[in-house]
């Protein structure tokens, strides 16, 4: 391996004439599209808009807990706001934000391919996630479910009077597209590598993806027939899990963990590979411990099978089940800390510089250490039987979520701009939503650290008077981070139209991915790449970013 | 997939092995083993299934990656099994608590 | 990593040349089998997963109702059981014997063989609605109208419930391998497939045998629980 130096391109290059964008017009050349990156582009709008949806009624609810009494809407309702604020954000924003963008726009290009194994099922699964995206919307519209997006039995199976069934049913079908989302990366990576790319040489984001991959192929299912039987015994009064008839609710629990529990995993995954993209490239570092890095994921992807049953401590499992469950708990943290240790590792002695993907990057280390801390305390058994069901759950999910996961995405998106679109971004004001998100997501979600310790419940929309001063906190907070997330939106299209033209490369960065113009042509590369040394190869030669 | 075209020898040897063995799990299952009518039947379906993997399935003549996927597979249906079953079968074993059923 | 200077490895398209049957984005047609091969088994995967849910409830009510399982499981017809299990016997042999016929280039057999799978697939579909029927006449339907003699009326009814949603969860996959079979004799028909090119025809036998091993372990589980017990 030899130390390659890789300068930026200097002078803003005009864009090839004819690319990804522009090969073909028309609203059919996009529906039917074969094209990776057009996917991950309806896959982004698609779930933009899922993005904001869910965002509505995160704003409903912190406007609801404003006063302690229940007096903007009544609890049924509220009931119905934290359902589809979880489902909407859980099943049509974080499953499949960064893979079915990013993922979908990258994993092609980190590996030298032309496109994934499978495209038309590639654009299969967009349909998909549409359409049951459609159920949901008409089950939203229609007056909602009330269920909590855990839909525990037999509230969900028999006592509820909201729209489970059509949930139920939109929810099962989007499950679909995050399968073969993940069955397509898995054949692509094993049989499309370009010669040369052994795996031990792939760019971790393709690691963690892969890892992502594994979970979203060997969980869904579950959940996905664990649906079917709500459904069923809802709609034909089967008795699977209901109590009256010997059934055990329990048994759900068991069975829809077992997905939504590895389901955190895919949720903040694809966000570590991004991180290792972002601090490799603003380091101008290799990363430290490669191998180290890429077994974590799939340990993490393992491990994370094996323990979930810590979100069943208190519902009358047996306590010795709880026990293996809190041990195996505390050892899926390992990797993850092995993570964070060495993307600090690869910082030191860097060069770093401070553009808007990096500052993502810190602050997606800095919350999730923060979010994953918790989780340790979480999983101790004794602590965690005060703090169930308390806000303090609710901000230790919220720092990973959106601290963790949140962050990475917006970081990749905002590292990648400039190849997605062949523009860049405006700097300063990315930089300043950034800061304006960071500031909004720890005031929002740190006093319910603090509210949840205390003993405030989560899912009541009432709650007693003393609580009142960092619920009005915690609400400030959430307006100052919608804030922060439409102004990407809004400079982001600006961009489109009237940024700076993207030269190839303005990070630097090493990556096949770079190697192409911004942005891409159709084919991705024009002869197919032939890759003879590790990822990360930065030389120490000062160079200066451009954008 | 291999290129390697089984003969249809060993298809119909199979076949045979197959109908032969559902006629056995269905005989033995009048007969009153106790607590082995399970293991005889689940093994017998095991071995109908392993004889269908390998040959109805090719995946005797396999790369290793097919090998390990459906290892893999069966393997984590395994753990969704015993880690909920590690539930079901010690909640009786603290006296204070209820068991589930009659 | 990419090294500019060398020569990179030229791109093969099927505008180069390739095999018709050569989709754009593989180098190769090998690459496309082993992908498209490799795809199903991947899929084939999550159908572990996703009956394996059905299988651990069954397990759980299975060891907590014993007795009242048992007694259940002998209202299933054995004889209807029994011969569905050979036919779908018989159908994986057929389907073993269109792949093999594709293999070696034999048209008309390949379409022989795909209707006889076809054939014996709508045969088990047939013998079930006469089962359900049955069931149905009987009052062992859960819902308002089950009824069974005897105390374990209560676990009797969750093990109808996986019965009917395990068998026609399997019925239901029956039906789309029935879909698939369908096609695959329009395009056998054409002669679309020969020793060289004939991926879907093996990739759809991987289906068709895996919905016939889960019956393989349906039927002992469902059907030959209490036998032994009079």
């Amino acid at each position: 391996m030899s130390a390659v130096t890789v300068p930026p391109t200097t002078e803003p290059v005009a864009p090839p004439r004819v690319h990804y964008l522009n090969s073909r017009y028309g609203l059919k050349s996009w529906l039917l599209t074969r094209d990776h990156k057009r996917i991950a582009l309806l896959y982004l709008a698609s779930v933009t808009v899922f993005f904001f949806i869910g965002g509505l009624f995160a704003l409903l609810i912190r406007l609801e807990l404003l006063t302690p009494a229940g007096d903007l809407v009544q609890s049924e309702t509220y009931n119905k706001l934290f359902t589809m604020h979880g489902i909407v954000m859980i099943f049509f924003f974080l499953i499949p934000s960064i893979p079915a963008v990013l993922g979908n726009f990258f994993i092609p290009m980190m590996i030298g391919a032309r496109d994934l194994a499978f495209p038309r099922l590639n654009l299969l699964s967009w349909y998909i996630f549409v359409v049951g995206g459609l159920f949901t919307l008409w089950a939203v519209v229609h007056g909602g479910v009330d269920t909590g997006w855990t839909f525990y039995t037999p509230y969900s199976t028999t006592y509820s009077n909201s729209y489970v069934v059509v949930t139920a049913i939109g929810i099962f079908i989007t499950g679909f597209s995050s399968i073969l989302t993940g069955l397509n990366f898995i054949v692509t990576v094993h049989t499309m590598r370009a010669p040369g790319l052994t795996w031990f040489r792939l760019p971790l984001f393709v690691w963690s993806h892969y890892a992502t991959s594994l979970i979203m192929v060997l969980g869904t299912p579950v959940v996905a027939v664990t649906i079917l039987m709500v459904g069923v015994e809802r709609l034909f009064h089967l008795g699977i899990f209901d109590p009256k008839l010997g059934g055990d609710p329990i048994l759900f629990q068991h069975l829809f963990w077992f997905y939504s529990h590895p389901a955190v995993y895919i949720m903040v995954l694809p966000s570590m590979g991004v991180v290792s993209e972002i601090v490799t490239t603003f380091s101008r570092k290799n990363i430290f411990g490669y191998k180290f890095v890429a077994f974590a994921s799939i340990a993490i992807a393992v491990l994370g099978f094996l323990v979930w049953g810590h979100h069943m401590f208190v519902s009358g499992q047996s306590v010795y089940a709880g026990m293996i469950f809190s041990i195996l708990s505390f050892l899926v943290a390992i990797p993850s800390a092995v993570k964070v240790f060495n993307w600090t590792a690869t910082m030191y002695k860097g060069s770093i510089s401070y553009r808007t993907p990096m500052l993502y990057a810190f602050g997606f280390i800095g919350l999730f250490t923060i979010g994953g801390l918790t989780g340790l305390f979480l999983a101790t058994l004794g602590v965690d039987v005060h703090v169930t069901d308390t806000y303090f759950i609710v901000a230790h999910f919220h720092y990973i979520m959106v601290g963790g996961a949140i962050m990475g995405y917006m970081g990749g998106i905002h590292y990648w701009w400039p190849k997605i679109s062949g523009k860049l971004y405006p700097e300063g004001w990315a930089r300043f939503a950034a800061l304006v998100i960071f500031v909004g997501f720890n005031l929002t979600f740190f006093p319910q650290f603090v509210l949840g310790y205390l003993g405030m419940p989560r899912r009541y929309h009432a709650y007693p008077e003393e609580f009142q001063v960092l619920n009005v906190m915690s609400t400030a907070g959430a307006s100052i981070l919608g804030i922060g997330y439409l102004l990407p939106l809004i400079y982001l299209f600006w961009s489109m139209r009237y940024g700076k033209a993207a030269p190839a490369n303005p990070w630097g960065s090493t990556g096949l991915e770079w190697d192409t113009p911004s942005p891409p042509p159709t084919e991705n590369f024009a002869v197919t790449p032939v890759v003879r040394g590790e990822p990360y190869h930065y030389s120490h030669e000062e160079v200066e970013i451009v954008g | 997939m291999a290129q390697h075209v089984v003969p249809r020898k060993v298809y119909f040897a199979v076949f045979t092995a197959l109908i032969v063995l559902t006629a056995t799990t269905t005989g033995v299952s009048f007969l009153d083993l106790g607590p082995w009518n399970t293991v005889v039947a689940l093994g017998i379906a095991f071995l109908k299934a392993t004889l269908v993997v390998l040959f109805f399935m090719h995946v005797r003549y396999s790369p290793r990656l097919t090998q390990i996927t459906i290892a893999g597979g069966l393997f984590w249906l395994a753990i969704l099994i015993a880690l909920t079953l590690s539930d079901f079968m010690t909640r009786g074993w603290l006296p204070t608590l209820q068991k589930l059923g009659p | 990593m990419a090294d500019a200077t060398a020569p990179a490895a030229p791109v093969t398209t099927s505008a180069h040349g390739g095999s018709p049957e050569l989709q754009h984005q593989f180098d190769t047609v090998d690459q496309q089998r082993e992908a498209s091969s490799f795809g199903m088994w991947v899929f084939l995967v999550t159908e572990i997963l996703f009956f394996g849910g059905l299988f651990l409830a069954y397990t759980v009510y299975r060891h907590t109702y014993s007795q009242a399982f048992a007694e259940a499981s002998r209202h299933l017809d054995i004889t209807l059981g029994t011969f569905n299990t050979a036919v779908l016997i018989v159908s994986s042999l057929t389907m073993a014997l269109a792949v093999f016929s594709a293999a070696t280039g034999r048209r008309k057999a390949i379409v022989v063989f795909l209707l006889a799978t076809m054939a014996l697939g709508a045969v088990f579909l047939g013998v079930k609605a006469v089962e359900y029927s049955h069931k149905f006449h009987d009052h062992l339907v859960p819902g308002p109208s089950f009824h069974f003699p005897g105390p374990d009326a209560r676990p009797a009814e969750i093990f109808f419930s996986l019965y009917f949603t395990m068998t026609g969860l399997h019925a239901v996959h029956m039906v789309v391998g029935i879909g698939l079979l369908t096609a695959l004799v329009l395009q056998a028909r054409k002669g679309r497939y020969t020793p060289e090119y004939h991926t879907p025809v093996e990739v759809c036998g991987l289906y068709w045998h895996f919905v016939d091993i889960v019956w393989i372990f349906l039927f002992p589980l469902l059907y030959l629980i209490g036998r032994h017990i009079h």
